[in-house]
């Protein structure tokens, strides 16, 4: 593989791990202070998407008056807005109560299933099956570098990963709220008694995991210029492999996890194209990346940067 | 009265047989309601099968649509090699007439055949529990799938036919609703083998591994053994109901069937039932099964509709219709019916 290739190569999945790890810091989050794997997860970050694409068909169907730098700032603030209120009801009106009640956790996120479900065909029932464009809010220049093509669309996204981790991280770990939140992880019931509002800090905890979602799904809008109903659960199921594989309720675990499933399935289908791996069609992706997981969670059984522990259920 | 009490049991049971499998026959259920008594029937297979994971053992399976996948392909390559004329696997091997004897041995060996991919997940169980093995599942799930999207020969991912000439030959050898029949009988193995693992001594540490695992293996529960076997026997029975389901009237399948949404539908039913709760499983299939079929006429609206009404249901019943009891837990009469014999005497002998 030339350089050049392997380089283009190298960006492609960059970006594609992009996406997988920030729908992976969603799931992490959530399941870091609740132990809730929400399912429902991948489908927010769909409603963030569409939610986006509402917004900026609005603004720019008003004229031409208003300049894109607003519409765009317009559609982001507002999708993240509106997809965190999205994410918070679903737990207020559907995992709170069964918490208050005292389910078994398994029942919870079987709820939260339910839920990605009921927005999926939502969306499927009252928009229809087909594809929509998403708008081109950030205007695509193509720069090429020594043979290596590349979009600004794809270097905005790989840096507002990174940008978003490195604010995540600190935030979980200077902030007032971090610190309870990871105290909330580490010890559920002493935590609550030192006088940390636990319910405070899970709907802070959707609104940051929603709102991320939704800045995902417009950055996937802006890059690949079409969403459809079911893009949550493509994409949603694998960022939870990713989380998991990561270990699971660790941020660097979700972005690490996250960009390596998007290496694996983007060099499957490039490693197709060198001349001995012909026999390596991109319909291998999920088999050999899979496979590859299976492995590194058979050899370490909680993750990458999990901590390792005899569960006691 | 004690060989009357002896003999109620397999009496409902004929009864029961007599009256889907005979119904069938002589077409007083249509072909539609066929079609529903089949799928209700595979999916208690399913159901009670994940629940012996889900349920007793507390572990979340989420693949179980992938062990499906390899006992239907399994039973319906063999099937189709053997006994129709294919353009990929030539001739028939053997006359039609043979088909009907050998139909159960080749959906045992479906069966087989799911549960050796059960290892699969059996192994890393050693080691992992809770989430991560959750996630083992999910991806042998997608391997499944994606595997038997890679095989040419089996027809890739656009599925393979070919049951259906196989049916017709067992049915034109003697015509009966051998689906149904095997199918049922498939039905009453599964609830009869899971009822009796689980208060088996093996079945008693299955249960000591939900409680506690490390506990239990202080108690002496050989828990890789007892894991493995869950597993297997749990994938097997998915298999069986695969193999039922490749044999159904469309006489097709392709991998997009045996997708994370088949898996999530069977979970929904274990979770719907209760954990750990046989006969809230039985229950919840049946009754999900009917609940499809009853918003049929929604359209895609169905699956808006469902959602929400079993998001509703957990609010208000947060451990499932049965709540981990069973039938015979709060009618304590029907235990002299359905109850094993040693439960019966105990009863009486109160």
């Amino acid at each position: 593989m030339a350089l050049a290739t392997f380089l283009q190569h190298f960006l492609n999945a960059l970006q594609w791990g992009s996406f997988y790890a920030l729908i992976a810091l969603g799931y992490t989050m959530v399941y870091g202070v609740l132990l809730l794997i929400n399912f429902a997860h991948g489908d927010i970050f769909m409603v963030g998407a569409y939610i986006g694409f509402f917004i900026a068909a609005f603004l720019l169907g008003l004229g031409t008056g208003i300049p894109v730098w607003i519409i765009l700032a317009v559609t982001i603030l507002g999708s993240m807005a509106l997809t965190a209120g999205v994410g918070v009801t679903i737990e207020r009106i559907a995992y709170r109560p069964m918490r208050e009640r005292g389910a078994n956790r398994l029942y919870v996120v079987i709820t939260a299933l339910m839920i990605g479900l009921f927005l999926e065909y939502l969306n499927l029932s009252t928009l229809g099956a087909a594809d929509r464009g998403f708008p081109e809010l950030i205007p695509t220049k193509i720069y090429s570098v020594g043979g290596v093509s590349f979009t600004n669309i794809k270097l905005i996204v790989i840096g507002l990963s990174v940008v978003v981790m490195v604010g995540l991280e600190l935030f979980l770990r200077r902030t007032k709220w971090g610190m309870a939140m990871r105290a909330i992880s580490y010890d559920r019931t002493a935590v609550p008694l030192m006088g940390v509002p636990v319910n405070g800090i899970i709907t802070v905890t959707f609104i940051i995991g929603s709102s991320l979602a939704a800045l995902a799904g417009i950055m996937y809008g802006s890059a690949y210029h079409v969403i459809s109903f079911d893009m949550g659960i493509i994409i949603g199921w694998k960022a939870f492999i990713a989380a998991v594989v990561g270990g699971i309720g660790e941020v660097r675990g979700a972005m690490v996890g996250g960009f390596l499933l998007g290496f694996i399935e983007i060099f499957v289908v490039a490693l197709g194209s060198i001349p001995g791996f012909e026999w390596l069609s991109s319909t291998y992706r999920d088999l050999v990346s899979f496979t590859i997981l299976l492995v590194i969670l058979t050899i370490k059984p909680t993750g990458l940067f999990g901590v390792a522990r005899r569960q006691k259920v | 009265m004690k060989t009357m009490k002896k003999l109620f049991q397999p009496l409902i049971l004929a009864l029961l047989f007599v009256v889907f499998v005979g119904g069938s026959w002589l077409h007083i259920f249509n072909d539609y309601w066929q079609l529903v008594l089949l799928f209700m029937g595979i999916n208690i297979i399913l159901t009670v099968s994940l629940n012996l994971i889900n349920g007793y053992m507390g572990e979340f399976s989420c693949g179980h649509a992938g062990f499906m996948a390899v006992g239907a392909y399994v039973s319906s390559v063999l099937t189709v090699w053997l006994f129709a004329d294919d353009k990929i696997f030539g001739p028939a091997v053997l006359p039609a007439s043979w088909s009907i004897l050998l139909f159960p041995v080749i959906l045992i060996i479906g069966a087989i055949a799911a549960s050796l991919v059960g290892l699969l997940i059996a192994v890393p169980s050693f080691k992992t529990r809770g989430d991560y093995l959750a996630i083992i599942t999910l991806a042998v799930n997608y391997i499944v799938k994606s595997a038997i999207e890679n095989m040419e020969v089996i027809g890739g991912p656009r599925g393979f036919v070919g049951m259906k000439r196989v049916m017709n030959g067992m049915a034109g050898v003697f015509n009966a609703p051998w689906l149904l029949i095997w199918t049922f009988i498939g039905m009453l193995v599964t609830i009869f083998i899971i009822r009796n693992f689980v208060s088996s001594t093996l079945g008693k540490g299955v249960e000591a591994i939900r409680e506690d695992e490390i506990a239990a293996e202080l108690m002496s529960v050989n828990t890789k053994r007892v894991k493995m076997i869950a597993f297997m026997l749990s994938c097997g029975l998915a298999g069986l109901a695969g193999g039922l389901f490749a044999h159904g009237p469309g006489g097709y399948i392709n991998p997009g069937t045996f997708t994370i949404l088949k898996s999530t539908e069977v979970m929904v039913m274990v979770y719907l039932g209760g954990m750990g709760s046989t006969s809230g499983s039985i229950i919840s299939a049946i009754g999900f099964t009917l609940l499809l079929e009853v918003l049929r006429p929604l359209g895609v609206f169905k699956w808006v509709l469902i959602p929400l009404l079993l998001v509703v249901m957990m609010i208000f019943r947060p451990s499932g219709i049965m709540g981990g009891k069973e039938l015979g837990d709060i009618f304590p009469k029907l235990r002299k019916i359905f109850g094993s014999e040693e439960e019966s005497y105990a009863l009486a002998s109160n």
